[in-house]
């Protein structure tokens, strides 16, 4: 108790309890490590996940079977929203702007992509890194300032490009008023963000590409372009199909460029030229305050949806590069 | 077979730790204080500029209870915050800033919100009666106090009417169009005086400024049906902004055209509440300071915009933050708030004050916007909107009206679209 009590020596040199149970206690101690303390080192991640990812989605999943509205009540419906879904014009308005809009951002992004990683992979070329940094940094650059400088060179009146466009003698073109030429804008302001960040990747992976296989090609005397098609593209196909993957992803859920093309009006233009489906699922399940329920079901429509895009472009990458 | 059942009830632990977070989250705080006690500081949530810093000072020393003020600069931004805090049943302060179009949808779950009559002296004959009206939900309940107006004039470019032959004196403009059809006659003499320029921004702008003029049931009936496609005040105004055509510049309110347009000059007027001047000071610039002047609104009053204060359930101090609410409504109140910030009064006592009548605007040519908002908003006749209003003015009558403008769709079309969205932006 007090400090002038001559008090027992610590545990270590305590006798040990017969029976040897410390190494036996040790022993499990270190079994229960091995066993199960990589749990423990991934469970931080799991935590996060199931917090901010897996349970916000099995909500909305149970959102999406009801009647919900966000400020007052909630009927379970079963599957209601689902099928209303299916004959929903204007979700399949936005399912197509979505379409569209992505196949005009992500194909000529690709090749661009493509083509420019290639140039930056050339040996011979100077101030590499320079060229490298440069390209980036458009992806850097916070997506509505991008948005608004956009949205004014698209402007109908004062606006660069229909100025430009004057001087070859094209009429002014009321840019969001149609829907090809919504598209096109918005396609455009994807396409300045994104190019560098794909030809990022695609230059990671040409790189990875074993030098002595060009040699070997170019003594066997394949020009540039032959090298590019039989070394290059197939080596490269992996990384292809993550950034197609990539991009997919990031295509479908389009949603911060159209909503400030359209000045922040969340059905985009004023037909819905270019509404795509994340602003169709902000708009039933965020703006109108009583289809909260149906705009779950937007969402998880949008996610399996995704999910297919995926799936497809795995095996249409995979097939196409055999 | 091990390794599976180790998986399953690491899954179920990790579902069980989920579901344990979301069952805290889900869990309210239901303290009620005892009836009487007194609150130790009130919340008030504003968005924009209400101009109660130094009221709720007063207060303060008044009461001893504290105030804390939560001010978010943006509408768009404040709508979301209120929706939270409905939708989790917390969070929200005891007095709450509610505009016009969110008053109107929040009025269909009216149970969120306190009945502020048994709670307050009778107002009723104290404000403007539409402005008062506007504030009861469909229950019966009086949901918010009102506050502000936006109330409605033209602003118009003095030096743009004057290169084009017409007079520049803001009595003799506001003679120039007692009605919409001489508004349109006006419109046509500009435009062939200034070489086929535009008179006005927009013909949605004519819509937003006619829709309130008429005095009768709007988008929905009395029992909230929707009846946009026979109701006589909509027609009448889709049939005013529709004949502006020819007289419009196309530029959509807010568009990037629009704000260029100010400084370009590509429209000569526009309709403008109150909280207006400033925008059209900002987007104008300072070069094109004095040019600009106020005159009276077509077809007599207007309104754009204007707010309420309201109880939620989910305070603690009903009546506490009905008090609270009331004073900040009041006459001498609301004339303070217009000294700080400009707000236009609704109290029909603070409309007569002669710090409010006896303002001026030095940019707009030291019109006396007091005195023109102040007769514009007391012409109008109570008006039910019924509660999508905003999203189908907007959303279905806005866009139709802006696609007939573009000569995206005919005339029919676009009122077959102005009725099929109407149907689907005002479902509720």
């Amino acid at each position: 108790m007090s400090h002038s009590t001559t008090a027992a020596p610590p545990t270590p040199a305590a006798p040990p309890p017969p029976g040897g149970t410390p190494k036996r206690w040790r022993l499990s101690l270190a079994r229960l490590d091995i066993k199960y303390s990589p749990y423990l080192y991934i469970t931080p991640f799991f935590l996060v996940f199931g917090i901010f990812g897996l349970y916000p989605m099995l909500r909305t999943a149970w959102m999406s079977l009801h009647d919900w509205d966000l400020i007052g009540d909630r009927t379970f419906i079963g599957f209601d929203n689902y099928t209303r879904l299916l004959t929903d014009e204007y979700f399949w308005n936005a399912l197509i702007n979505t379409f569209g809009i992505f196949a005009l951002s992500t194909v000529p992004q690709l090749l661009l992509a493509l083509f420019l990683a290639n140039l930056l992979n050339r040996t011979l070329l100077r101030a590499k890194a320079f060229f490298r940094l440069a390209i980036f940094i458009p992806n850097v650059v916070s997506v509505a300032a991008v948005a608004i400088v956009f949205g004014m060179l698209y402007q109908r009146e004062y606006g660069l490009v229909n100025w430009l466009l004057g001087f070859v003698g094209i009429d002014q073109i009321d840019w969001d008023g149609q829907t090809w030429s919504s598209w096109t804008a918005i396609a455009s302001m994807v396409n300045w963000r994104w190019t560098g960040y794909n030809t990022l990747i695609l230059l990671a992976g040409m790189q990875a590409i074993p030098r002595d296989l060009y040699e070997a090609a170019e003594i066997d005397g394949a020009g540039q372009w032959r090298q590019f098609w039989r070394i290059t593209l197939p080596l490269l196909r992996p990384t292809f199909i993550f950034v197609v993957i990539l991009s997919t992803i990031g295509g479908m859920q389009l949603f911060t460029e159209p909503l400030l093309f359209a000045n922040g009006n969340i059905i985009g233009g004023t037909q819905r030229e270019f509404q795509t489906l994340a602003m169709y699922m902000y708009e039933m399940g965020i703006t109108n305050l009583n289809s909260a329920g149906y705009g779950a079901a937007v969402a998880w429509a949008l996610f399996m949806i995704i999910g297919l895009m995926s799936l497809l472009n795995f095996v249409l990458v995979r097939r196409a590069a055999k | 077979m091990s390794l599976t059942t180790r998986r399953s009830r690491l899954a179920a632990s990790a579902l069980a730790a989920i579901t344990a977070v979301g069952g805290l989250a889900a869990c309210g705080n239901d303290d009620e204080p005892a009836a009487g006690e007194k609150p130790s500081k009130l919340i008030v949530d504003t968005f924009g500029e209400f101009g109660y810093e130094e009221l709720i000072k007063q207060y303060e020393k008044d009461t001893g209870i504290k105030i804390e003020l939560r001010k978010t600069a943006q509408l768009g931004e404040y709508r979301p915050k209120l929706v939270r805090y409905l939708a989790t049943g917390k969070g929200a302060g005891d007095v709450i800033a509610l505009e016009e179009g969110i008053l109107n949808e929040f009025k269909s779950n009216p149970r969120n919100w306190v009945d502020l009559a048994p709670l307050t002296d009778d107002h009723s004959e104290d404000y403007l009666p539409w402005k008062w009206e506007l504030g009861k939900a469909p229950d019966g309940r009086l949901m918010g106090l009102p506050t502000d107006v936006g109330s409605l004039a033209v602003c118009y470019r003095k030096d743009l009417f004057e290169a084009a032959g017409l007079p520049t004196e803001r009595d003799e403009v506001s003679a120039l169009w007692p009605d919409w059809d001489s508004f349109l006659e006006t419109g046509r003499a500009y435009k062939e005086g200034s070489g086929g320029k535009a008179l006005i921004d927009s013909i949605t702008a004519v819509s937003d400024a006619s829709l309130f003029q008429q005095g009768d049931d709007l988008f929905y009936d009395k029992e909230n049906n929707i009846i946009a496609e026979t109701s006589p005040a909509v027609k009448a105004a889709w049939d005013t902004a529709i004949s502006m055509v020819d007289i419009s510049a196309k530029a959509a309110t807010w568009s990037q055209e629009w704000s260029a347009g100010f400084k370009q000059g590509s429209f000569a007027a526009t309709f403008c509440p109150s909280w207006m001047l400033g925008i059209v000071a900002e987007n104008s610039g300072e070069a094109n300071k004095g040019k600009w002047d106020v005159a009276a609104v077509p077809g007599g009053g207007g309104n754009w915009g204007g707010s309420w204060l309201a109880v939620p359930e989910q305070s603690a101090y009903h009546e506490e933050a009905a008090k609270l609410a009331e004073f900040l409504t009041n006459a001498t109140s609301q004339v303070e708030a217009f000294k700080a910030k400009g707000p236009l009064p609704t109290h029909l006592e603070a409309l007569q004050d002669e710090a409010f009548l006896s303002y001026t605007n030095e940019y707009f040519s030291g019109a006396p916007t007091g005195k023109i908002f102040g007769e514009s908003v007391s012409k109008i006749e109570p008006i039910h909107l019924g509660p999508k209003h905003q999203a189908v003015k907007e959303n279905a009558f806005g866009l139709a009206l802006r696609a007939y403008e573009n000569g995206q769709a005919s005339e029919d079309e676009a009122w077959q679209q102005f009725v099929k969205d109407a149907e689907i932006q005002g479902a509720f």
